[in-house]
This record gives structure tokens, C-alpha cells and sequence, in this order.
């Protein structure tokens, strides 16, 4: 059994605030929570919600039907009361006027008007909702106070206090629940968990331009960059963020940058300049739908093939997608690891689902965690050469201003060991080929899907990304119902990981891709480097992420 | 110490050759080691320049050689940092970041070399160009109105601006090696005749024109400044203009000042480990 909450309003009234209080106090109850963010791009007005998901067992993703809606505004009420299950209610807190309609019924009215003159204080309304909401689930009060003393102070906080127990003492406990076992976890979002994973990983330097939703990375570095000193610098656009990232990294600290898909489209030279002049940089790309501006608060999947083909020229890379928090996490360090390692760009991509969603995770394992540098030690060197020419591709690197005597040069154009200009064609083929020659062990790096469902499926789905939580538990549902189907969630992919899907496209009776886009980005990759064609294709580009029961119904309708 | 043995790719009697020696010099007189500076250049014959240096090299994207010499200096505060490049990458495909390298303050030294034509594209206008002038590409002539480097500097705030004459090197190596003594952005901006493209501003085009600021002429006096920069057409003032250290961007910055430099900190997983109760 699990429980899902909506908190809907107009931009501006809070309904982040309150998602957070009363996602915090389920966490800190043991439930595994799961909050998830539809908002417009704008800062007044509009209708934006926030849904809490919470459960005693593990869960991946938001999901559609609704236990109770926290109505800030009637159009709250109106626009999701048909999403509520049977037993479901909706508290109104707009005080004055009653609701009229066929959910009238549903509606718990808030002694709104009494609170407001008790507490002298409009703005608190919405907490004594969450009191009436924790209430009605049975639960207790204490843990929705404590989240409010760690935001609030002073004589806000004392209205808050009070009118969560007022908003308690109103109601009485309605809905069937069970208890969760108390665990250990984290309560975080995908790029909270980038910007960690960066910091683990000895990032020292991250330089962005402002584009939802990648922003949030640059603002949780930006408030760690005094104690964990990291260098946060807002550049006057994209194109100097990704140039001063590999100059940065050029003189030797670890570098990032991030972006949308519009800001990173005035990043794709610089992509170009860190392949050619072999200089790492991780690069996160947040992605929501285009062209252009597009939906600037909403999320797609649009940019997979843009980004495995950014920049100019021929040169290698590698792009992993976010599935989860954790996955950002660990896969942020590993991204530093692998481009310094083989001194290419190592892109992130995520999504603005996957961005602003926030979860209930274990708490991240730094026990694990290695920096690996892959600088010369040698210190005793003569005549450095920055693109020597080695068996694996791979030219020493040192740092400018370490070593006396040595200097490093760098170059955009084609260039010889000693990373000066030339036109000869002999050098360039040698520097090609040197470049290439880091493809080869690249594979060896690389981590095979995720695979979730039955053994031998008859229906194979193919997915990538931000899809893995809604997908794993579609799969378990079905599975469960007696279907043969299992999925393959892509993390790595360019290079794509190629074995397990082969081994499970001869097992599979019908493959089916399912993406976040239009075109099926992920179905024409796999085409490309693997001859496997998909059988059906289900798409979505509407902005909204695909949620486990819309997953669930397109696959009945059209493949099961 | 600075010479290397590379055959340049410039024409006879282009500019930069004269540019390149004093700027040698000035890292001679400075007693700057090779390994601790850098030059950040972008794309055109300007920024080849580092290509015939003994110095460190970032010879980047065209436009952008400021974003990158700004981030190597704040990498590692302890590099010398020079920006070259000419006019077209740093007024033209890189103005947005000329705008806001004045607005930060960093130290570091930003030498353009001012032909007022694009040399390496063959021929056409720079942003520096003369209005009217018949080019490669402009053939009746440009119509925008020509941008004044050493006017816009000061209007942005610069604390160190100069403009010298590619033709007199002894000059030149002096005021390069004040704008890198000098604790903040400098711009130089170089006048130089471009024999290949531009046969309007020619060695005796600038010569006929330049006249030296009086040793006693008042660095920090900013109306004089602003009166300078617009002298142009019979008389082009040679020297530093204004100079006034300011606030810079690196003692501004606790993260910069207080530690080493960001390039030798030391790494280390768990330093993000306490970060985690912000999400408990």
C-alpha cells in the first residue's frame, strides 16, 4: 500500500515549502518518500503541484492516483479530483467561499478562517493543512514540528507551530496505514546529487551560465564552495563557462560545467576544443524539451543524439545517463575518473525529472570512492612533450608551472608531439589515430544496462535514463500480473554497451523501445551500432515523465 | 630563455614580429621562469604568437582566449597570465567576455594586437576597422562606426589601459611589463600596420600620428583619460593612460586569497561526507 499526496496552488503560495516539511517528516517517520515537481516557468501565478509519494516499501517513481489533494486554490480541487482513488479527500484551504460540484463530498473543510485569527499570519494556512493531513493518515505530529523549527524561527515559526495543531486537532484519522521499519536514509534530488558526487570527486572548479534545470548544481556548489573550497564562477554566457572549464582544467584542477540543451548548443566548439586538445572535462546536460526554448520547466529526453554528436570533427568521448540520485552520485565521481583518465569530455546526461524529484536514498558510500588523477609522476622530465605519442593513445600529462624547465603547450589546432602547429599530413593521421587509439580500452570501461523483470522475457523493453523509476516498478507490476516482460535501462551509452542486449534481443519475442521524445532517439542508436531493430516504440514528449501506470496501460493497449 | 626555433607563419613585415621580441623582453626584464607563465591566445596570425615563445600555451577557440586565461589564473594564482590575441578575437567574436574580464579585475594582462583588419581570413573588416574603408569584403565600403577599444575600457571600469605602437619596441617591452606588474586587468592595445590587407593604416600612417604622453602626465586622472582615448584622427596618444589598482578579483575572494592555490589543494572523497546531513 502506498500514499500519495498532491499539493497544488498558484506559483508563489508555497507548495515547495510545504512539499518539503511534510516530505521530511514522512522520511523521518521511515517511510520511503518519493516527491516529485510539476511547475510552470514562471514566478506568480499559474497552477503548479507537488505530489509526496510514501509507502513502506521501496519506491522509484511519482505515480497518478491520489490518496489526498491539499487544495491551496479551487483549481486544484478541480483539475485533480478525478485522479483520487475511492477513499480519497482534498482539504480546500482557501477560507470564504464553499465548493460546489460533484467532489463537494470529498472536501475537508479547515477551520481556515479561525486559524488565520488565532495566528495573525495568512501565509500559515498550508502548514495546518499538513497538521489535518498527518492526522487523517494517523500519524504523529511531532516530526512535521521538528522539520518546521529546522526552516522557520522567531514569531513565523510560532505561527507555523501553531497552526499545524490546530490543523491536526481538526481532523480525525480516516485512512488505513501501515507503520514502515525506521532505516537510515537520505533525502535528496538528482542534482543535489550531482553537485555531491562533484565535491566527492575533488571537482574544484564549476563555471555555468543559469538555465533551468541544470541551475540547481551550480547553486548547491555555490553554498559548499567556502567550506568544501570549490570554485563556483557564473560566466557572462555558455560559451566562456565551457572555455573557462577546460582552462581550468588545462591548469590542472578538476573542471565541470552544465547546462540545458539551449545553453549547451553554445557549448558544442568547446566540446570540440577539449577533443582535439585532449584536455578532461565532465559536463552535465539537463534536459528539457526544446526546440529552443521549449518547455524551460518541463522534461524530455531530446538531446541524447545531439549531445553523442556535439562539436565538430572526429573525436572520442563518452556519455553516461542518470537513471536515479544514486546513480548521479556515483557516476558524477566515476565521469571525473574516466576523463582524466583518457583526457576526454565525459558528459552527464540528465533530465529536469530526474533534476527535481527528490527521494529517499541510503546514504551515499564514500568508502568506495577513488580520485584517480592519471598525472605523471615523473618529475625529472627534459623536453615535454604534451601529445607524445604512445601505444594506448594516452600522452603524460603534467601540470603548468610544476616541473622548471618544462612547458606545456596546448593546442586547437592540429598539432605535433610538442602541441605546435602543423599542416603535415603524416602528423595528422599519427594524431588521429593516437586520439582513437583511447576508444579501445573505453569499452572496457564500460557498465552493461540495468536489468529488471522475469528471465528470459518474451516482450524486452529498451529505455535509458530518468525512465528507470517509473520502468522498474511498470516491469514489477507486470510481472507480477504474470507477464513475461523485463527491461534493459541504459546508463552508459556512448560508447554503447552492447552484450546484454544482444544476449536478451535472441531471447525476446517482441523489443520494444520506450523514451521520453519523438523520434526514438535510444531505438535509432541501437540500430545504428548493434543491426537489432525495435518492434514498437512507445513515446512521449509532452513534458510530463512517463508514470509506471501510464506505462503500464500503453503496454496493454499496444504490445500485450 | 624565451626563444624557440620555430619558423612563424607571418608575413614580411607584419607587426607581430615586433610585438613578439618585446614581449620577450619584458619577460627578460620581469625574470619571469618560462614554466610559470602562460599565454592564452584564441585564432588569427595574432594568436600564433605563443607558437614562437617559450612560455606555457593555450592557444584556444577563436574569441575566446580571455574565458580561458581567466580561468588558468584562477586555477592556479601563481602563473603569470597573459591573453594575446587581435582585434577581431578580442573585440569582435570575443567582445561579450572583453566586457565582463574588464568588470571582474583579474590580474592579468590582456595585449590585443590592433591592425584594424582581419589578416588571416584575408582581408576583411574588423570591429576596429575605419568607417568607409574599401576591404576584402566591404567593398564600397564599412558602414558601422569603428569600436574604440581604450574608450570602452574605461567606460567599463578598467584599471590599467595602454595603447602602443607595434612599430617602437622599446616602448612596448617597458609598458608590457608594467601592465603584468600591475595588480589587476590591463589591456594593451597594440596599433599595427597590417602590409598584406590593410593599406589605409599603414607603418607610416601611425607613425605620422603617434606622439608620446609627457612623463609627468597624471596616470590616474580619468577625465584626461577619457579625453585621450578619443583622440584619433591627427593625433593617436602612445603610453599608459590610466592606471589606478583597484580592488582585484583574487584578494576579493576568500576561496583564492586565504588558500593556496585552487590547482594544490588537496583532494580527498570525504571532505563531502559531513555534507550529507543536509539531507538527513
Amino acid at each position: 500500500m502506498d500514499y500519495n499526496i498532491l499539493i497544488g496552488g498558484a506559483a508563489g503560495q508555497g507548495m515547495d515549502t510545504l512539499g518539503h516539511l511534510i516530505a521530511k517528516a514522512l522520511k523521518n517517520l521511515g517511510f520511503y518518500v518519493f516527491l516529485h515537481k510539476d511547475y510552470m516557468s514562471r514566478i506568480r501565478g499559474g497552477h503548479n503541484f507537488v505530489t509526496i509519494r510514501f509507502s513502506v516499501d521501496p519506491i522509484f517513481s511519482h505515480t497518478d492516483e491520489l490518496t489526498l489533494i491539499i487544495a491551496l486554490n479551487y483549481e486544484t480541487a478541480h483539475i485533480h479530483s478525478g485522479k483520487l482513488t475511492e477513499s480519497g479527500k482534498i482539504i480546500v484551504v482557501e477560507d470564504g467561499e464553499k465548493i460546489n460540484g460533484e467532489y463537494a463530498s470529498l472536501v475537508i473543510n479547515l477551520p481556515s478562517k479561525e486559524i488565520i485569527q488565532k495566528t495573525g499570519n495568512r501565509r500559515v494556512i498550508g502548514t495546518a493543512a499538513l497538521g489535518c493531513a498527518l492526522k487523517l493518515f494517523g500519524l504523529p505530529l511531532e516530526p512535521l514540528l521538528n522539520e518546521a523549527k529546522n526552516l522557520f524561527e522567531g514569531q513565523i515559526l510560532d505561527a507555523n507551530i501553531i497552526a499545524a495543531q490546530e490543523g491536526y486537532n481538526s481532523s480525525e484519522a480516516l485512512f488505513n496505514r501501515e507503520l514502515p521499519q525506521p532505516w537510515d536514509s537520505i533525502f535528496i534530488n538528482g542534482n543535489e546529487s550531482i553537485a555531491l558526487g562533484a565535491i566527492a570527486a575533488g571537482c574544484k572548479f564549476y563555471s555555468a551560465y543559469p538555465m533551468t534545470p541544470a541551475t540547481s548544481i551550480m547553486t548547491y556548489l555555490s553554498k559548499k564552495s567556502k567550506v568544501a573550497t570549490i570554485l563556483v564562477e557564473q560566466a557572462e554566457d555558455e560559451i566562456a563557462a565551457i572555455n573557462m572549464a577546460l582552462g581550468a582544467s588545462y591548469a590542472g584542477v578538476r573542471a565541470m560545467t552544465g547546462s540545458s540543451g539551449g545553453g549547451f548548443a553554445l557549448m558544442v566548439e568547446g566540446v570540440s576544443l577539449a577533443g582535439i586538445t585532449e584536455t578532461p572535462i565532465v559536463i552535465a546536460i539537463s534536459q528539457r524539451p526544446g526546440p529552443a526554448t521549449g518547455f524551460p520547466t518541463r522534461t524530455e529526453q531530446g538531446d541524447l543524439g545531439f549531445v553523442i554528436h556535439s562539436g565538430h570533427g572526429e573525436f572520442p568521448r563518452m556519455v553516461i545517463a542518470l537513471r536515479h540520485p544514486e546513480d548521479a552520485f556515483y557516476q558524477t565521481v566515476r565521469a571525473f575518473n574516466v576523463a582524466e583518465k583518457y583526457q576526454i569530455p565525459v558528459f552527464l546526461l540528465t533530465d529536469q525529472y530526474l533534476a527535481d524529484y527528490t527521494t529517499t536514498v541510503k546514504p551515499f558510500d564514500f568508502s568506495n570512492i577513488t580520485i584517480e588523477r592519471y598525472l605523471t609522476t615523473e618529475v625529472h622530465i627534459s623536453n615535454y612533450l604534451r601529445y607524445a605519442i604512445t601505444e594506448s593513445g594516452i600522452s603524460p600529462r603534467i601540470i603548468p608551472g610544476r616541473i622548471t624547465g618544462q612547458i606545456v603547450k596546448l593546442d586547437s589546432d592540429e598539432h605535433d608531439e610538442s602541441g605546435h602547429i602543423t599542416e603535415s599530413a603524416e602528423i595528422r593521421n599519427d594524431m588521429v589515430n593516437k586520439r582513437f587509439r583511447k576508444i579501445e580500452p573505453l569499452y572496457d570501461e564500460l557498465i552493461e544496462p540495468e536489468y529488471v523483470g522475469c528471465e528470459n522475457p518474451e516482450t524486452l523493453l529498451l529505455c535509458w535514463g530518468s525512465t528507470y523509476g517509473p520502468v522498474k516498478e511498470a516491469i514489477s507490476d507486470l510481472n507480477l500480473g504474470n507477464h513475461s516482460i523485463g527491461a534493459l535501462i541504459f546508463g552508459d551509452i556512448w560508447p554503447l554497451p552492447t552484450k546484454s542486449l544482444n544476449r536478451l534481443a535472441k531471447i525476446a519475442r517482441k523489443i520494444i523501445n520506450l523514451e521520453q521524445n519523438a523520434t526514438g532517439q535510444l531505438a535509432a542508436l541501437i540500430k545504428q551500432q548493434s543491426m537489432i531493430a525495435c518492434d514498437h516504440s512507445l513515446l512521449k514528449y509532452d513534458g510530463r515523465q512517463w508514470s509506471k501506470d501510464a506505462i503500464i496501460d500503453s503496454l496493454k493497449k499496444e504490445v500485450l | 630563455m624565451f626563444n624557440i626555433s620555430n619558423e612563424t607563419a607571418w608575413c614580411p613585415g607584419c607587426g607581430n614580429f615586433g610585438i613578439l621580441e618585446a614581449l620577450k623582453n619584458a619577460l627578460e626584464s620581469l625574470n619571469l621562469p618560462p614554466h610559470k607563465i602562460v599565454i592564452s591566445s584564441g585564432i588569427g596570425q595574432a594568436a600564433k604568437t605563443p607558437q614562437y615563445i617559450n612560455v606555457n600555451m593555450y592557444n584556444g577557440l577563436h574569441g575566446r582566449s580571455l574565458p580561458a586565461g581567466i580561468a588558468i589564473k584562477l586555477a592556479n594564482k601563481d602563473l603569470t597570465v597573459i591573453v594575446e590575441s587581435g582585434d577581431g578575437c578580442s573585440y569582435g567574436e570575443g567582445g561579450n567576455h572583453f566586457i565582463h574580464a574588464v568588470r571582474r579585475n583579474l590580474d592579468i594582462t590582456h595585449i590585443v594586437h590592433n591592425n584594424q583588419i582581419y589578416g588571416l581570413t584575408k582581408g576583411q573588416a574588423s570591429p576596429t576597422t575605419s568607417r568607409m574603408q574599401k576591404t576584402e569584403l566591404q567593398f564600397d565600403g564599412v558602414r558601422l562606426r569603428p569600436l574604440n577599444p581604450i574608450s570602452l575600457a574605461l567606460g567599463l571600469g578598467a584599471g590599467f589601459v595602454a595603447r602602443c605602437f607595434s612599430g617602437d619596441k622599446a616602448h612596448l617591452s617597458l609598458v608590457i611589463a608594467e601592465a603584468i606588474k600591475f595588480k589587476g586587468y590591463a589591456l594593451i592595445d597594440i596599433l599595427q600596420p597590417c602590409p598584406s590587407f590593410n593599406r589605409i593604416n599603414t607603418f607610416k600612417w601611425y607613425k605620422d600620428r603617434i606622439y608620446y604622453l609627457p612623463e609627468d602626465y597624471d596616470l590616474t586622472d580619468l577625465s584626461k583619460a577619457r579625453v585621450l582615448a578619443d583622440e584619433w584622427d591627427d593625433k593617436i596618444p602612445l603610453g599608459i593612460i590610466y592606471k589606478s589598482e583597484s580592488l582585484e578579483y583574487i584578494s576579493e575572494n576568500p576561496i583564492l586569497n586565504d588558500n593556496p592555490p585552487i590547482v594544490d589543494l588537496p583532494l580527498n572523497p570525504f571532505d563531502a561526507l559531513e555534507f550529507m546531513k543536509d539531507f538527513k
